[in-house]
């Protein structure tokens, strides 16, 4: 007897493609790399074989298929591009009025025309990573690979196999930068890969700002995979901003892992506008007395937009706080996932942890999976979570309507006061105020 | 003179359920109107259906706001035209600057008065002056509309509104509920100090109180969706002797095709 097996649309395609560009890369491009950077690819592509594309069926990704990115054409960019960006380009994406040393990477390979950066005297170093592996091969080799998790996360794990080029930032120890650094990711070439490999390492009581922001020329469908790690040392201080703009036809999965020692603080802010799938995935390791951290986000979907955040706070050591604010505006045909963990470990006595995910539907359509998870081991703790969807408040459109206000601009102002209580938390003033006429023009779109 | 409000056997529901059944009033430019009458008889519902509040559905009548059908305006439309309706409970708007909100009210209003819009400072040289009237804290301007504010602020907010948006016809729905007395005279100084020959103030009140400091020239009785008596001012000092059941007994007695609806 001869049996069918259905086809589902979520299987996803085999990995060949990955792992025949892995060999064909490896034999290339990887000649010169320093024998540590091979060794961490090989594990990085190991672990990828092993683990292959998520599906639904994976406790992560339950709400979230990822068969379109298996399915996308495995065509990494292993090259930069010259002149694909132009001064004008640049100056629409820069968020005019910003004062910031400004990294570029076109394709995920950093552009030292396009860069700018500021004369400091603090003995920072800011730059590709490339160039970083060459000149400080053993600052990057104590850190590159040791906060990301490529052993459990897939795509950690096809970036790692991938590692060439991405940001390098080093701070060292009570260096305060003033300006903040402005990582700005460009996609250019339609139909590829691009996989940045950022590094951010802020030594003890040193300060810094750092945005990492994807942003795209191409139109057309294109697959960002980026890891960053993040280090911060005792008592250093980091206010870290991701912001995702990316083409409206572009794939975009970004893992942020950051460690953190002793009584350091952490602000972190992710900002989702764009893409037709983003996912991203922030995990805070408390790992040292006395920290304080802030997750702070804003996503926005709408038309078929699938926007996914999973964020853990890992309190792994007592006296830290953990304080999460995530806010989602959904609408048209969209599809958002909130899931935020908070581990306390058996340690981490004294731990403050705050956890809220507020929800705007705009339409009938969207929908949202919002699941706050808390595990504690520990007993004495302060722990709160929370998640609320709704609608627009009709008492407050009618108010503002009864005041002469249209109803469309009263919805737009509603609108523009939930985002602003997390907009507001971003300190660095230009981008926060793009951000706010950016959130405007996606509103007025049509199918918002 | 021709009246700014003109409504003619007014009928409305909420829910399916009838509330106004046949409701007539007149008020022309330069008279305070106050409509009185017990919980339920319909008050805040004739308030709802002039402001345009949706859920409210008008089942018949016709209301004429300066010669137009008010009925079918847009609330914003409403307000732009001149109508006001200083709210019974004003609400929270978290994340909505107060100073933003009202200049984006005062120029929609402006704009559809031919006026030019304000800019930001001709607004705040013209919000600041109307403040004092209110003896309202300036700093109230930087927080979000209505957010944190104590019930008195509140009901001062909405008359504050009023005065810098200036409206043909306000409705003032029991402005004075929940006001301790220092706090109404305040209200009601503010009250008086917009009333010009050229608009109208319609005041809904429960109680009596409030009429000591706004003087009415015409005191209506709501009972049951109906205006059952008019008159002038001292028929506000009889309700408060006598109480409603005065009223609605001489409804039932003198018109029982009334009281039986």
């Amino acid at each position: 007897m001869t049996r069918t097996l259905p086809t589902t649309p979520a299987e996803p395609r085999p990995l060949e493609a990955h792992l025949a560009a892995y060999e064909a890369f490896e034999r290339s491009a990887t000649e010169t790399s320093p024998p540590w950077l091979r060794a961490l690819r090989t594990s990085g592509i190991s672990y990828f074989a092993e683990l292959g594309f998520p599906t639904t069926e994976h406790e992560e990704w339950r709400f979230t298929n990822a068969a379109p990115l298996a399915q996308f054409p495995f065509k990494p960019v292993h090259r930069a591009l010259r002149n694909a960006v132009t001064a004008a380009d640049l100056a629409r994406i820069t968020f005019g009025g910003l004062r910031a040393c400004r990294l570029v990477f076109v394709d995920g390979h950093f552009d030292m025309a396009l860069s700018e950066l500021l004369p400091h005297s603090t003995g920072a170093v800011m730059g590709s990573l490339a160039a970083a592996i060459e000149r400080r091969g053993d600052l990057v080799e104590a850190r590159l690979g040791r906060a990301a998790h490529h052993e459990s996360n897939a795509f950690a794990a096809l970036n790692t196999a991938f590692i060439q080029d991405g940001a390098f930032i080093h701070v060292p120890p009570r260096a305060v930068l003033e300006a903040p650094i402005h990582l700005l990711f460009i996609a250019t070439k339609p139909g590829t890969v691009n996989q940045p490999r950022n590094l951010i390492i802020a030594e003890e009581r040193s300060q810094v700002r750092v945005i990492e922001d994807y942003v795209s020329l191409a139109g057309s469908a294109y697959f960002t995979n980026a890891v960053t790690e993040i280090f911060t040392g005792q008592d250093a201080a980091i206010e870290h901003l991701k912001i995702q703009r990316e083409g409206t036809a572009a794939f975009h999965v970004a893992t942020i892992e950051a460690h953190h020692q002793r009584q350091s603080r952490v602000l972190s802010h992710s900002i989702s506008l764009g893409a037709r799938f983003a996912r991203n995935d922030i995990n805070l390791r408390l790992d040292g007395e006395g920290c304080e951290s802030v997750l702070n986000g804003l996503f926005l979907a709408t038309g078929d937009q699938v926007v996914d955040h999973h964020t853990i706070a890992d309190h792994a050591r007592p006296h830290c706080a953990s304080h999460e604010f995530y806010h989602g505006i959904l609408g048209g045909r969209a599809k958002g996932v909130f899931n935020g963990k908070i581990y306390v470990r058996k340690d981490a006595q004294k731990t403050d942890a705050k956890q809220t995910n507020k929800n705007l539907l705009l339409s009938d359509e969207a929908s949202i999976n919002t699941k706050p998870q808390l595990e504690i081991f520990a007993d004495d703790v302060k722990c709160t979570h929370g998640a609320t969807v709704g609608q627009l408040d009709d008492q407050a459109i009618f108010y503002l309507r009864s005041r002469g206000i249209g109803e469309e601009l009263a919805r737009q102002m509603l609108i523009k006061a939930f985002a602003s209580t997390v907009l507001n938390r971003i300190t660095v003033e230009p981008v926060r105020e793009e951000l706010e006429r950016l959130l405007e023009e996606r509103l007025a779109q049509p199918n918002a | 003179m021709n009246p700014l409000l003109e409504i003619t056997n007014l009928s409305a529901a909420v829910d399916g359920k009838p509330i106004l059944k046949g409701l007539n009033l007149t008020v022309c430019a330069g008279e305070v109107h106050a409509i009185m009458g017990p919980n339920g008889s319909g008050k805040s519902t004739l308030a709802a259906v002039l402001a345009g509040r949706p859920g409210y559905e008008v089942a018949g009548g016709e209301v004429l706001f300066d010669g137009a059908n008010l009925i079918d305006m847009k609330p914003e439309d409403r307000a732009r035209q001149g109508l006001f309706l200083a709210f019974q409970y004003p609400v929270e708007i978290p994340g909505v600057n107060s100073t933003y909100f009202l200049k984006a009210a005062l120029n929609e209003v402006r704009k559809a008065r031919g006026l030019p819009e304000l800019d930001a400072m001709e607004f705040l040289d013209l919000v600041r002056a109307r403040m004092d009237v209110l003896h309202l804290d300036q700093s109230l301007l930087n927080r979000p509309v209505n957010e944190g504010f104590s019930g008195g602020e509140k009901k001062r907010n909405e008359i504050f509104q009023m005065a810098v948006l200036e409206p043909r016809l306000a409705i003032l729905d029991e402005t004075d509920s929940g006001l301790d007395i220092d706090a109404l005279k305040i209200v009601a100084e503010g009250v008086n100090k917009l009333h010009r020959s050229d608009n109208a103030q319609v005041v809904i009140t429960h109680y009596q109180r409030l009429l000591n400091y706004i003087i009415p020239d015409y005191v209506h009785v709501l009972h049951d969706g109906r205006i059952v008596r008019s008159g002038g001012k001292e028929l506000a000092y009889e309700l408060e002797e006598r109480g409603y059941d005065w009223v609605t007994d001489h409804v039932k007695s003198e018109r029982p095709e009334l009281a039986a609806a």
